[in-house]
C-alpha cells in the first residue's frame, strides 16, 4: 500500500491526525489563553497538562447523555454529527503536502464552500430541535450570521481563483511557488480571515453561543458527547479555516527545503490557530446588529471591489 | 472612511498586539500545593487561644468574642479556679461557620484569642471542623509576648491583692478623713 493521494493509508492518517489535533486544540487553547492572561492554564494531567484532553474525554463520555422530553428527538440527535461530518468532509480536498490528501478535486474550493454552508444546518437543527427559546435565538443568529458571512467568504476567494485560473486547491498551492497570494490578495486574505472566524463562530463572532446573552445558544440543551461533538466541531472548524488560509494565501506546503513540506504546512497552520486563539483572548464580541452591518455594508462591498480590481488587473495583464 | 478603518482595523490590531505582549510577562499563578504561598503576618486564618508569659491561659471567659462574632461560631462557659482566676470551662469554635473576620481578636480584652496565618483547615468530616479548647490552646504568647492580664488588672487573685498590680496605687479608704 503506497502513501499517495486517495490511498487508504493516506485517508486513515489524515482522519486520525485531524481529529486528534482538533481534540488537542482544547488543551492548546486553554494553555495559550492562560499565557496571554498571565496564568498557567491546565498543567496537571500528564506532562505540561497534555493529557487534559484524555481527562476531558473521560468526563464527557461518562456524562449523562440526556435528550430533553420536549425536544424533537430525531433532529436533536441528528444535529451534532452533521457539523463533525461536514467539516471532516471539507478536509478531503485540502492538499496537505505533495502526495498527501484524500481527493484531488477540480472543484475543491466550491466543495469547501458547499460543505461550510451545510454546516449551518447542524446549528439550525440543533437550536430548533431543542425547543428552547435560548437555543432558538442562538440558531436564528447562527443561521443569519453564517449565511451572510458565507457570501463574501466565497467572493473573497474568487481573487485567488481568478489569479490561478483553477478551483483545484493543489493547483492553487503550486501557483504560489513564486509568491504567496497573501501579498497581491491582502484584502481578500483579511476578509477571508474575518469571514472564517464568523463561519466557525469563534470569538469575537461567537454571537450564536454568546454566553452572557443567551446561555449557550444553540447547544444550550446538549450534554455529554452530543455537546462534545459541537465542541470538537468548533475546533475542527478552526483547523479547517486555518489550513484553508494556509492553502489559499500562504503557499500551502511550500517553503525552504530544509524542512519537509508537511512540516511547513503544519507550522503555518499552527500559526493561524494561535492567531485565532489570540483573537479570542483580545477582542470583545460585537453586538448582533453591528456584526450584520459590518458584514453587509463594509466587508461585502470591499470584497466585491477586491474582486473587480483583481479582474481588471488580470485583463490589463492580458492573461486568461 | 479613514475613521472607519481606524476604528475597525487599527484599534483591533493594536489590541491584538498588546494582548500578545502579555505572553512575555511573568505569570501571576502560584502553584499552591507545590509552592507554598508567602502569607502576610497579619493574615486572618486559623484562630488560636494564647497563654500569658507565665504559661497560664489568657482567656478570662468574658464572652466578648462570642458577642462580637457575626456568625455566632464561638461558644464558651465561664468558670473560676481556687485562686480566683476566671477561665473558660469549655471554649468551642465551629470553623465550618467561622468567616475569619477577626472581630473576636479585636474584641478580646486580654489578647487571648488571636488569628494566625494558617489557612489549611480542610476536613473530610464536618464534625471535625468544631475545635475544642484543647485544640485551640497553644503553648505560647502569640503576637503579644509580655502581656499578662492579671499583672496589670485590678482583679484580686490569690497572691495578688487589690492595688498590687503594675502601675496601680493601693486602694484609698474613702471613709477616712486623713490626707
Amino acid at each position: 500500500m503506497r502513501f499517495e493521494v486517495g490511498s487508504a493509508l493516506s485517508i486513515g492518517a489524515i482522519l486520525f491526525t485531524v481529529i486528534i489535533v482538533a481534540a488537542m486544540l482544547i488543551w492548546v487553547e486553554r494553555r495559550l489563553l492562560g499565557l496571554w492572561q498571565e496564568r498557567l492554564g491546565p498543567n496537571r494531567v500528564g506532562p505540561f497538562g497534555l493529557l487534559q484532553v484524555v481527562a476531558d474525554m473521560i468526563k464527557i463520555f461518562t456524562k449523562e447523555d440526556w435528550v430533553p422530553p420536549f425536544a424533537d428527538k430525531f433532529s436533536f440527535i441528528l444535529a451534532p454529527p452533521i457539523i463533525m461530518v461536514v467539516i471532516l468532509m471539507s478536509f478531503s480536498v485540502i492538499p496537505f503536502a505533495p502526495g498527501v490528501g484524500v481527493i484531488d478535486s477540480d472543484i475543491g474550493v466550491l466543495f469547501v464552500l458547499a460543505m461550510a454552508s451545510l454546516g449551518a444546518y447542524s446549528v439550525m437543527l440543533g437550536g430548533l430541535a431543542s425547543n428552547n427559546k435560548y437555543a432558538l435565538l442562538g440558531s436564528l443568529r447562527a443561521a443569519a450570521q453564517m449565511v451572510s458571512y458565507e457570501v463574501f467568504m466565497g467572493i473573497s476567494l474568487l481573487g485567488v481563483v481568478a489569479l490561478t485560473g483553477s478551483f483545484n486547491l493543489r493547483e492553487i498551492v503550486l501557483a504560489q511557488s513564486d509568491g504567496w497570494y497573501v501579498v497581491p490578495q491582502f484584502v481578500g486574505f483579511v476578509i477571508f480571515l474575518i469571514a472564517g472566524v464568523a463561519e466557525s463562530h469563534r470569538l469575537p463572532f461567537d454571537i450564536p453561543e454568546a454566553e452572557q446573552e443567551i446561555v449557550a445558544g444553540y447547544h444550550t440543551e446538549y450534554s455529554g458527547m452530543k455537546f462534545g461533538m459541537f465542541f470538537v466541531g468548533e475546533y475542527l472548524g478552526v483547523l479547517l479555516i486555518s489550513s484553508l488560509l494556509v492553502v489559499l494565501f500562504c503557499g500551502g506546503w511550500l517553503g525552504p527545503a530544509f524542512l519537509p513540506p508537511i512540516v511547513w504546512f503544519a507550522l503555518k497552520t499552527a500559526f493561524f490557530i494561535a492567531f485565532f486563539i489570540l483573537l479570542r483572548a483580545a477582542i470583545p464580541r460585537p453586538r448582533y446588529d453591528q456584526l450584520m452591518n459590518y458584514g453587509w455594508l463594509f466587508l461585502l462591498p470591499l470584497s466585491l471591489l477586491n474582486l473587480l480590481l483583481t479582474g481588471a488587473f488580470i485583463l490589463w495583464q492580458g492573461g486568461m | 472612511m479613514l475613521r472607519l478603518i481606524k476604528d475597525t482595523l487599527i484599534s483591533q490590531v493594536v489590541t491584538l498586539w498588546r494582548v500578545f505582549v502579555h505572553a512575555f510577562a511573568k505569570t501571576d499563578t502560584v502553584e499552591y500545593p507545590d509552592v507554598q504561598p508567602q502569607m502576610a503576618a497579619r493574615w486572618r486564618g486559623r484562630i488560636i487561644l494564647s497563654r500569658d508569659p507565665d504559661g497560664e491561659e489568657r482567656c478570662v471567659a468574658c464572652n466578648l468574642c462570642a458577642v462580637a462574632c457575626p456568625v455566632d461560631c464561638i461558644a464558651l462557659q465561664k468558670t473560676e479556679d481556687e485562686e480566683g482566676r476566671w477561665y473558660p470551662e469549655f471554649f468551642r469554635i465551629n470553623f465550618s461557620r467561622c468567616i475569619m473576620c477577626g472581630f473576636c481578636e479585636e474584641a478580646c480584652p486580654t489578647n487571648a484569642i488571636q488569628l494566625t496565618p494558617d489557612f489549611e483547615m480542610a476536613e473530610y468530616v464536618r464534625q471535625d471542623m468544631v475545635w475544642e479548647k484543647e485544640d485551640l490552646l497553644i503553648n505560647g504568647t502569640g503576637k503579644y509576648h509580655d502581656y499578662n492580664f492579671y499583672r496589670v488588672a485590678g482583679k484580686k487573685i490569690r497572691g495578688k491583692d487589690k492595688g498590687e498590680a503594675l502601675n496601680e496605687a493601693p486602694p484609698v479608704n474613702v471613709r477616712s478623713l486623713l490626707p
